[in-house]
């Protein structure tokens, strides 16, 4: 028996003027399913992940969150129904300390707490991540892994259904990679359904069960991640045509 | 078509000022909020040179030119580039911007009536009548408007025939990808608000044949140049001059035929239509 | 709501300072009186434009707008209402025309917003003006007994719901929510925030409050017209007096406008031609040399003393 279906694409297309930054685009995520989407630089991912969180309206298509329609729909509204992201450059809050900046996801998210109650949810999520001791530092003293900890924390403290990580793993030093890998990992061991834009090679390789790759906005491959990434056209797609 | 040439020859002049304004925006990113001040400062040179010394308000462009230049261009340098530096993200350097631009105004506002008084200034240059399809129209205005005109199609050619006006486009599309192209982004900004207060400061001095003016109307020109602005389309040449004709027609016809006190109320009429319709200007891709 | 023991603190000093303030009448001393006024005008004005430009960022010149609906509220009402029915009146009318203005312009940039704003009273006064001439009068009269006095006094008490208001929702999510769009917009509708409503609501309140402070200050003019009620120097005003305190605490407008309001009046009874040279060169000091206000300058020296002391 598989899983239910959480987030669905059909056709999903975005232009930029004359440009077709994705191009008819159709995938499934299901229920506690990690999704790598790959990709050459330029080739439409984080436009994808875009659509899906309604940073962009999409051009054409559909899609969908556990069958309810999302296509459309303001960014905040999406977030409300349980699809939170990280941004590909990360985004605090600067004039907040770590915590308010968690908190921040646990009062308007998903599921909403207020007061107290939200205070200790945030408080748990940063124990989670392991940054509870700086839960009152500001944002300006940290760490380059740590200001991406708390951005996961925050996208996490709404109870988000489904995660959107855009290069979350990105600029990080060889430790701090290693470190960032457990803690997707340990998300994933949780159950957590997961969308990933990512170019680092292990992460995908060890977080990843299934992967879309897109080239030039479309999706030219899906399937288990071992087969993805053994397929010719997918190999032809990362390293030019010269090379395969 | 009473109305329409009227309101035609206005919106020429008008697109003078807006372009200006538009320069400065477009390129240096800098909303220059005492834009119509710099408009008075040129009108002001051409009714003393005037009265004083009979000089042709035609003349004085080539003087006000250079100075207004100049002193746009010290102004960016010593004040506003500053403010670009330590500026930490767009919406602090807005905020800085607006607060400094109306600190400017009001100090020039200032300092003119300290100097010249609050009066009301006009004089009297080619105040002939002349007959274009049968109506009669000043000759000051017709004149004015093909100064403008002439201007404006200077500026536009420029803008995409020259070297330079080609790297003030690239900057005003994207400054990051200008720098990367090789193209000082700093000093282009500079002189492109040097540039487009001298464009506002010529324009003044043209309006000055028609238009009766005192040291404080400055801040009407910035708001109608800033609407014209936002309905051509930030950085747009032929959007801007659209919006001023449409702007000087619109606010001709409301004048003639409902009430001229209401030119402003006509020109936020305008405004908001193209908030809610097209906010990203007539000519504008829909915003990413 | 849980109140803890510094909230009662501070309410305690707020209430005493207000009844302090309520003393001054007291005094007798007409000018005093007419001073107390303006200050308590000013501190309401710049209160409540402070509770939206703040956390917001977005500079509202409308101030002069709504104020000038209160005072016409106030002064076409008069002769068919009581005075107290047309205050909340004129918070409504003031509140809903606010609303309208930042439906339309509050989902854009901040220049759009300024733009607006400036020429909002200019344009409510074309259309008051043309409005009486189609009607054939000019003006209106606003005849009550009250006294300087009075009206001050219902500044006081306007001034101290003002600051309840504002403290209340500096502890509401509302307050929260704002602080996030002040500092990121597009993370704030990313964790689920409404930005457009947030925002409009505290414009509204903003725009409410100046309405009635408008429809107060009516019967001081006696005789309203279009050009006494529209002042546009009023918006540049309150916003330089609540920069000049800062808008990043309940309390900054309140230590803006006060010497700022000492220094308009030494100024234009001496030099009547220089108040706008004095504007302008009070926007450049504050870019420059004071950016945050009292309130900054505050916060940066307790910052200082509290490295110092950690050193130490």
């Amino acid at each position: 028996m598989t899983a239910p279906t959480v987030i669905s694409l059909r056709g999903a297309t975005k232009q930029f003027g004359g440009l077709v930054a994705v191009d008819n685009v159709s995938f499934d995520v299901r229920e506690h399913q990690v999704l790598g989407l790959i990709g050459p630089n330029g080739s439409g991912k984080s436009t994808t992940l875009n659509l899906i969180s309604g940073a962009l309206p999409a051009t054409d298509g559909d899609i969908t969150l556990r069958g309810g329609t999302i296509t459309g729909l303001p960014a905040r509204e999406i977030a409300r129904k349980g699809v939170s992201r990280t941004f590909q450059l990360v985004r605090l809050l600067p004039s907040m300390n770590v915590l308010e900046n968690v908190m921040a996801g646990a009062v308007f998210g998903h599921r909403r707490r207020w007061g107290a109650s939200a205070e200790r949810h945030a408080l748990q999520v940063l124990e989670k991540i392991g940054m509870a001791d700086k839960a009152k530092a500001s944002v300006g003293q940290l760490t380059y892994i740590d200001t991406k900890r708390v951005e996961l924390a925050r996208a996490l403290s709404g109870e988000t259904e489904v995660l959107l990580l855009d290069e979350w793993l990105a600029g990080l030093n060889p430790t701090e990679l290693t470190e960032g890998i457990d803690l997707i990992h340990q998300l994933r061991d949780e159950g957590r359904t997961i969308i990933l834009v990512e170019h680092v090679m292990d992460a995908i390789r060890s977080l990843c069960d299934t992967c879309v790759v897109m080239s030039s906005g479309k999706k030219i491959a899906e399937g288990s991640t071992d087969d993805v990434l053994s397929d010719p056209e997918v190999i032809r797609a990362y390293l030019g045509d010269d090379d395969a | 078509m009473d109305i329409l040439i009227t309101g035609l020859i206005l919106g020429g002049t008008y697109a003078l000022i807006a372009l200006g304004l538009n320069l400065q925006y477009g390129v240096s990113r800098i909303m220059n909020l005492a834009n119509g001040e710099m408009l008075v400062i040129g009108a002001f040179a051409a009714f003393t040179l005037f009265t004083v010394g009979q000089v042709s308000p035609l003349l004085t462009i080539f003087l006000v030119a250079p100075l207004a230049y100049v002193l746009n261009w010290l102004i960016y340098r010593i004040m506003l580039r500053p403010l670009v530096k330590r500026a930490k993200n767009r919406g602090m350097l807005e905020v800085d911007a607006i607060l400094t631009t109306f600190g400017l105004s009001f100090v020039m506002v200032g300092i003119m009536i300290w100097a010249f008084g609050g009066d009301y200034f006009s004089y009297s240059y080619l105040a002939r009548p002349i007959t274009i399809f049968g109506d009669n129209y000043g000759l000051n205005r017709v004149v004015a408007f093909g100064c403008a005109a002439l201007l404006c199609a200077a500026l536009y050619l420029w803008l995409n025939v020259s070297r330079a006006g080609m790297a003030i486009r690239a900057v005003s599309v994207s400054p990051e990808n200008a720098r990367l192209v090789g193209i000082d982004v700093p000093k282009l900004s500079a002189r492109a608000f040097a540039l487009g207060g001298a464009v506002t400061a010529v324009g003044g001095a043209v309006i000055s044949t028609f238009l009766t003016l005192d040291a404080s109307t400055g801040v009407m020109f910035t708001m109608k140049a800033l609407i014209i602005v936002i309905m051509g389309g930030v950085g747009d040449v032929r959007g801007t001059i659209l919006a001023a004709l449409v702007l000087g027609v619109g606010e001709t016809f409301v004048a003639s035929v409902i009430d001229p006190g209401l030119t402003l109320v006509a020109a936020y009429a305008l405004f908001i239509l193209i908030l809610l319709f097209r906010p990203q200007g007539f000519f504008g891709r829909k915003p990413t | 709501m849980n109140m803890k023991k510094g909230d009662w603190k501070n309410l305690g000093w707020g209430a005493a300072l207000l009844a302090f303030a309520a003393l001054l009448p007291l005094t007798g001393d007409g000018y005093l009186i007419s001073l107390g006024v303006s200050i308590a005008m000013y501190v309401v004005l710049a209160t409540s434009w402070a509770l939206f430009s703040g956390p917001t960022h977005y500079i509202s010149l409308a101030t002069a707008a709504f104020f000038g609906v209160g005072t016409y509220v106030m002064g076409s009402g008069i002769e068919y209402i009581s005075y107290w029915a047309l205050l909340p009146i004129a918070g409504l009318i003031g509140g809903l025309i606010a609303a309208l203005v930042g439906l339309a312009t509050l989902r854009l940039s901040g220049v759009y917003f300024v733009i607006f704003t400036l020429g909002l009273a200019e344009m409510t006064r074309q259309a008051v003006t043309w409005y009486q001439n189609q009607t054939g009068h000019k003006g209106t009269y606003v005849l009550t007994d009250l006294t300087d006095p009075d009206i001050y006094w219902q500044l006081l008490v306007l001034a101290g719901l003002v600051f309840l208001l504002g403290w209340a929702i500096g502890r509401s999510k509302l307050g929260f929510a704002l602080r996030i769009i002040g500092d990121d917009e597009d993370v704030a509708r990313h964790v689920g925030i409404n930005t457009a409503l947030s925002k409009v609501a505290l414009f509204v309140v903003s725009g409410a409050t100046a309405a009635i402070v408008g429809a107060m200050i009516a019967p001081r003019f006696i005789y309203i017209e279009p050009a006494t009620a529209f002042t546009p120097m009023l918006s540049f005003q309150v916003v330089i007096m609540a920069l000049l305190g800062g808008t990043g605490r309940l309390w900054g407008p309140l230590v803006g406008v006060i010497p700022f309001t000492l220094l308009w009046e030494a100024i234009s009874s001496s030099f009547p031609n220089q108040t706008t040279l004095l504007l302008g060169l009070s926007f450049l000091a504050i870019v420059y040399l004071l950016p945050g206000g009292f309130v900054g300058l505050y916060d940066r020296l307790k910052g200082r003393a509290a490295r110092r002391s950690a050193m130490a």
